[in-house]
């Protein structure tokens, strides 16, 4: 790849200070995004997806130390000046919440908080805005858009706000969107559609796309690639085909195993990955599934396995993406072999 | 126009299930915003007549007439010194609405602005505001007040600086923890996702949603600056004679309060019917302020 990439995250990690002392929240991240390109980010609770997000955005709670690098478009974010950061968040990079029902002002109307990050960024008359709200209204396709203008949040269903909030994310057209679980605290029947919606929008307006998100099956018709996150680092990045097609980290294959299928057996028990996360104090070393892996030997207790290639000549065939590689933070994954 | 009829009244149905009442129409509904507003109005009527007329001049002693009870000549009857109640408390409502108000302005004014610094800064600028609030509030506005008087002399507006820099801690205190509250919420963390700087989202998001808590101490700090005023007078450190004022007709009372019962119970109410005016109108301006019960009442 000759171009700059559209975000690019070298080494990231961040520390966060808790009662017990420093702990690490994020080791040592690394991942590119090109532009358009929509990625998933999965993984337990815990493991950092969330604190990815916000890391992104600079908006990290004040004591959390941040080593590393973070770029759009080139431009070094971390160490940024406050002043900078607000005029880059909102206007390049828009951000979706998980909780819709507390996301949103209750004091203020649907019309004032979509406005005002218009106004701020791109000066725009007041007229041009409402212009320019009713659209974007329409766009997130919430029903009744010029009566609502004027609805305050809590006279909206979680459905609606969502989308309110979405209509918020892309105001001002950023360049990335992250979407940190934007469905979970919502109706099953919402889910699929406001999924739909963000893939749809963020295709339209080329813009690239990190939805995070801990249900493996929501990613699977939205994104180009996913990323498996375990404690704080990337286990396993693939393109969505692929990694669905060939698991290579025990941990994903845990991951895989331990969802609910249709067609199960009354009584079944559904599989669960034995064992617990490592306490984030006492860190290991060296990989940290260890504990829980089935496939574990001596070697994997020695060092830390680097994020390693685990394309075969049969992934590039099936995959319609450029990028193909298929990366694995695991030293045996030649000899552990996944059914599909 | 050539929509059925059914639809129209759809429609009609819709905009009065979407469409919040005026606050006006909300404002005249709600009981106690219309009770509170009218005492004060009744309160601030007072003080303004009564700087051209009062039914007696407070300054007339009439020694013959001394603790004279109700009647018709003096509705409210006479204290020790024979002067008029009535005109006492009629005149008072000046003292008390100046003391109130600056009092509370000081507080409002200095506090509120350093307990959301405090709360948007964090860090040091927050521990500095606070421990030097903290400091404030060990010394009691009597104390302060003790410490102008013995500088620049006593007078009323001694007594009121003394109240007010009570208050800018407690101001100060009541802000930064309501604020620091409202920051931990996902819309304060989505408006900064916004791109909207800490000092936008501090006088759009912060300050309106705490407004509520602002209002209620407010009302509770007038009361306690009325009753401040009251303990400074009494040390003659306060509203001087012959100007009368409620707090210290309150305090002269005591030492006649079996012979003339009726000289506490008079300013004693009047006071009383002032916090509680202001209460009302404070709690009633807090429901008016939030859309989510524009249609609870």
């Amino acid at each position: 790849m000759t171009t700059t990439p559209l975000l690019s995250i070298q080494n990231l990690c961040v520390s966060l200070e808790t009662a017990q002392g420093q702990v690490e929240a994020l080791r040592g991240l690394s991942f590119d995004m090109q532009s358009g390109e929509k990625m998933g980010l999965i993984g337990e609770s815990g493991c950092g997806k969330s604190l990815t997000a916000l890391a992104i955005m600079g908006l990290l709670p004040m004591r959390s130390k941040v080593t590393g690098s973070i770029k759009l478009n080139g431009t070094e974010l971390i160490g940024m000046r406050d002043e900078n950061m607000c005029r880059i968040r909102g206007a390049r990079m828009g951000m979706i919440f998980q909780e819709p029902m507390t996301a949103l002002n209750p004091l203020q109307t649907i019309w004032q908080q979509i406005a005002e990050p218009l106004q701020l960024h791109q000066g725009m008359s007041k007229s041009a805005t409402q212009l320019r709200v009713l659209e974007l209204l329409e766009r997130v396709q919430l029903s009744r858009a010029k009566e609502r203008l004027m609805a305050y949040p809590h006279q909206l269903s979680g459905g609606q706000r969502q989308r309110v909030m979405i209509a918020m994310a892309l105001a001002c057209q950023p360049d990335i969107l992250i979407a940190d679980e934007p469905t979970t605290a919502l109706d099953v029947t919402v889910q699929k559609e406001v999924l739909n919606l963000i893939s749809q929008l963020v295709s339209e307006d080329g813009m690239g796309l990190l939805l995070i998100s801990h249900d493996l099956g929501l990613m699977r018709d939205q994104v180009d690639r996913v990323m498996v996150m375990y404690g704080g680092s990337v286990v396993e990045s693939a393109p969505t085909q692929n990694l669905f097609q060939h698991r290579r980290h025990p941990y994903t294959q845990g991951l895989f195993a331990a969802r609910p299928q249709l067609g199960l057996k009354r009584g079944t028990r559904l599989t669960t990955i034995p064992g617990q996360v490592p306490d984030l104090l006492n860190w290991p070393t060296a990989c940290a599934f260890a504990d829980r892996c089935a496939h574990v030997e001596a070697a994997c207790r020695d060092a830390l396995p680097p994020l390693s290639q685990a394309s075969i000549s049969s992934d590039l065939a099936n995959s319609n993406h450029s990028d193909t590689s298929h990366w694995v933070r695991c030293i045996k994954w030649q000899s552990i072999e996944s059914q599909p | 126009m050539d929509r059925p009829k059914t639809a129209r009244k759809q429609d009609r149905l819709i905009q009065t299930h979407t469409k919040p009442q005026s606050t006006l129409s909300r404002a005249l509904k709600h009981t106690g915003f219309v009770t509170g507003m009218a005492i004060v109005l009744t309160l601030i009527f007072c003080a303004v007549v009564s700087v051209f007329w009062s039914p007696y001049p407070v300054a007339d002693i009439d020694i013959p007439n001394k603790l004279a009870s109700p009647s018709a000549a003096h509705w409210l009857g006479t204290d020790s010194l024979g002067r008029d109640i009535a005109s006492l408390l009629w005149v008072g409502s000046q003292n008390t609405l100046l003391v109130g108000l600056i009092a509370v302005g000081i507080g409002l004014s200095v506090g509120v602005p350093l307990g959301l610094l405090a709360s948007a800064k964090r860090g040091w600028v927050e521990e500095v505001i606070m421990r030097a609030s903290d400091f404030t509030f060990a010394f009691p506005a009597l104390l302060s007040a003790i410490l102008l008087t013995a500088i620049y002399g006593p007078g009323l507006v001694i007594s009121i600086t003394a109240i007010g820099i009570f208050n800018i801690p407690v101001f100060a205190r009541v802000t930064r923890g309501a604020a620091n509250a409202i920051w931990t919420r996902d819309y304060t963390l989505a408006a900064m996702a916004a791109g909207k700087s800490k000092w936008t989202i501090t006088w759009r998001h912060v300050l309106p949603n705490m407004a509520s808590v602002l209002i209620v101490q407010a009302s509770v700090q007038f009361a306690i600056a009325i009753l401040a005023e009251a303990a400074l007078s009494y040390l003659g450190l306060g509203t001087q004679a012959p100007q009368p004022s409620w707090g210290r007709m309150l305090n002269e009372a005591q030492s006649q309060m079996f012979q003339a019962p009726w000289l506490a119970v008079y300013p004693g109410m009047a006071i009383a019917t002032a916090v509680l005016g202001l209460n009302l109108l404070g709690d009633g301006l807090r429901d008016l302020m939030d859309p989510r019960l524009a249609r609870l009442r």
